[in-house]
């Protein structure tokens, strides 16, 4: 099957430090990609990377075959998630005016209505955003994200500060995006838990890229994610 | 009251270009507003004083050479802001300040203060001729004819930059575009409450009609009422109590402002 992403050679230096070092890894049309790994890992420049936001990168990004360095399509075909839904508090705009934002096609009304009930939040259409939950506020950013039938859905560490029954919906629609509608999956979490659950591979970051392949394969190898922890955990006290 | 005033030529001139006048800066003061440039209207309307008195010093239409200070003020801002890191309220100071200090000491090389100056510092909206009448009205359709064209982009640019970088909106473009839009709207504001009270018309209507609004396209029409009501009532009210237009439009829009905190705070609005 076709390679949804193709990133070869990847290297992000910063004046002070190298952020990525040489990853390379592939992910398959319709695969579940969990990718873990410490702070100060690398997740976020790889997201920036590869969602054309930083530029200054050695190594190769592709999205179809295409390299994102000379595609100008490419973000049509992905959906972004980011970590936290930053706007003004008070910002005036309704949960459907925030969801048609993220349409490239002019007043696709029916496409905004399916995606909002299939989100469960039809029913908040015409609130503020600002009055949202943080559950609620998620899926109206994913609905943001899918509103043009995107293939690839990125989302960056979503699940954190978000109450449980939230957070179990939340799980659910990725899975049904998933397994149903055939969507790639990019999945950044600190929840080793959910993504052995939900993710069907693992890309381990610290830097390097420590381990990539199939979940079972990363958490049935104790040994794997013993070393997977205690990295986290150095950086962790490295970080305090 | 008489509705004489409504028969006079000058009137009418002055209330269309007053609405028009009021319809842009509140469309476009709500998209300042929302990137936390509330100020910069004020900024560049200063900036243009220094146009005005260069035009004035060099007999050209004052209010093109206002346009083209404001427009390169505009663009200076952000150009420095990017590349001396320096925060946007403080490039937003520098630059009104050198704006009055240029136009003072271009006055000064002039022999001191005329009429004209007063006029563009605190507004001559009863003295707009036909001609000014027809150009603010076009300028306002130009510029607004923009804004929808570009609605999603500049919305979403304003709603968050990094989400709509990634969704393929060219972001940074976009910046430019509203602030150089913002710095004709400035300059064609002026005629109606003058370079020291700008500011208001861009900030009061937006900052009310926010507490009203749900969505985008409500508070936006909000505002537009509000400045429009404002402009149109602070027109009339001075006329007939022989008072500055400028600072009647202004005390009329700050009514409303009030009006709606106490609304707001006796709870009968949403919390938001």
């Amino acid at each position: 099957m076709l390679n949804a992403v193709e990133i070869s050679n990847l290297t992000v230096k910063y004046p002070d430090v190298t952020a990525l070092d040489d990853v390379s890894f592939a992910i398959k049309q319709g695969d579940f990609l969990g990718i873990i790994g410490p702070n100060g890992a690398g997740k976020s420049t790889l997201f920036d990377s590869m969602l054309g936001l930083n530029t200054n990168y050695d190594g190769t990004i592709k999205f179809f075959d295409e390299d994102i360095k000379k595609s100008k399509t490419y973000r049509k075909e992905i959906g972004y998630v980011p970590q936290k839904p930053e706007f003004e508090n008070n910002f005036p705009a309704t949960v459907s005016e925030v969801v048609r934002m993220g349409l490239r096609k002019k007043s696709d009304d029916k496409k905004v209505d399916e995606i909002l009930q299939q989100l469960w939040i039809h029913e908040l259409r015409n609130r503020r955003i600002g009055e949202l939950s943080g559950g609620q506020l998620q899926r109206v950013f994913i609905a943001k994200a899918l509103v043009n039938d995107p293939k690839i859905l990125i989302l960056d560490e979503p699940s954190t500060g978000v109450d449980q029954q939230s957070i179990d919906l939340f799980f659910s629609i990725l899975k049904e995006l998933n397994s149903k509608q055939g969507i790639t999956i990019i999945w950044s979490s600190h929840d080793l838990d959910a993504v052995n659950k939900l993710a069907n591979h693992v890309a381990c970051l610290n830097r390097t890229l420590f381990f990539h392949g199939k979940s079972e394969t990363f958490f049935s190898d104790d040994k794997l994610v013993k070393q997977y922890s205690e990295a986290s955990m150095q950086e962790h006290m490295h970080h305090h | 009251m008489s509705f004489e005033i409504l028969t006079y030529a000058f009137m009418h001139r002055a209330l269309i270009a007053g609405t028009a006048i009021a319809i842009l800066c509140s469309v476009m003061g709500l998209f300042l507003v929302l990137r936390r440039y509330s100020l910069f209207g004020d900024a560049l309307a200063h900036s243009s004083f220094g146009g005005i008195a260069l035009g004035l010093f060099a007999g050209i239409y004052p209010l093109w050479t206002a346009y083209g200070v404001s427009i390169i003020s505009a663009l200076l801002i952000t150009k420095i802001k990017e590349r001396y890191n320096i925060s946007g309220d403080a490039s937003i100071a520098v630059l009104l300040s050198s704006g009055i200090a240029v136009g003072l000491v271009i006055i000064s090389f002039s022999g001191g203060f005329s009429l004209d100056i007063f006029s563009f510092l605190f507004g001559s909206i009863l003295l707009v001729s036909v001609d000014d009448t027809v150009a603010i009205v076009a300028l306002t359709g130009v510029i607004l004819m923009i804004i929808l064209l570009l609605y999603r982009q500049i919305l979403y640019s304003t709603f968050n930059e990094k989400q709509a970088k990634v969704s393929g909106v060219q972001v940074d473009k976009i910046n430019y575009l509203i602030i150089i839009l913002a710095g004709v709207t400035v300059v064609t504001a002026v005629q109606l409450v003058g370079v020291l009270l700008i500011s208001a018309l861009f900030v009061i209507p937006n900052v009310t009609a926010i507490m009203y609004g749900r969505g985008f396209k409500q508070t936006m029409f909000i505002s537009m009422t509000i400045a429009v009501s404002s402009v149109i009532a602070g027109i009339l009210i001075s006329y007939v109590f022989d008072i500055t237009p400028a600072g009647t439009i202004v005390l009329f829009a700050i009514g409303v402002l009030a009006v709606t905190m106490g609304i707001k705070s006796a709870g009968l609005l949403s919390k938001n």
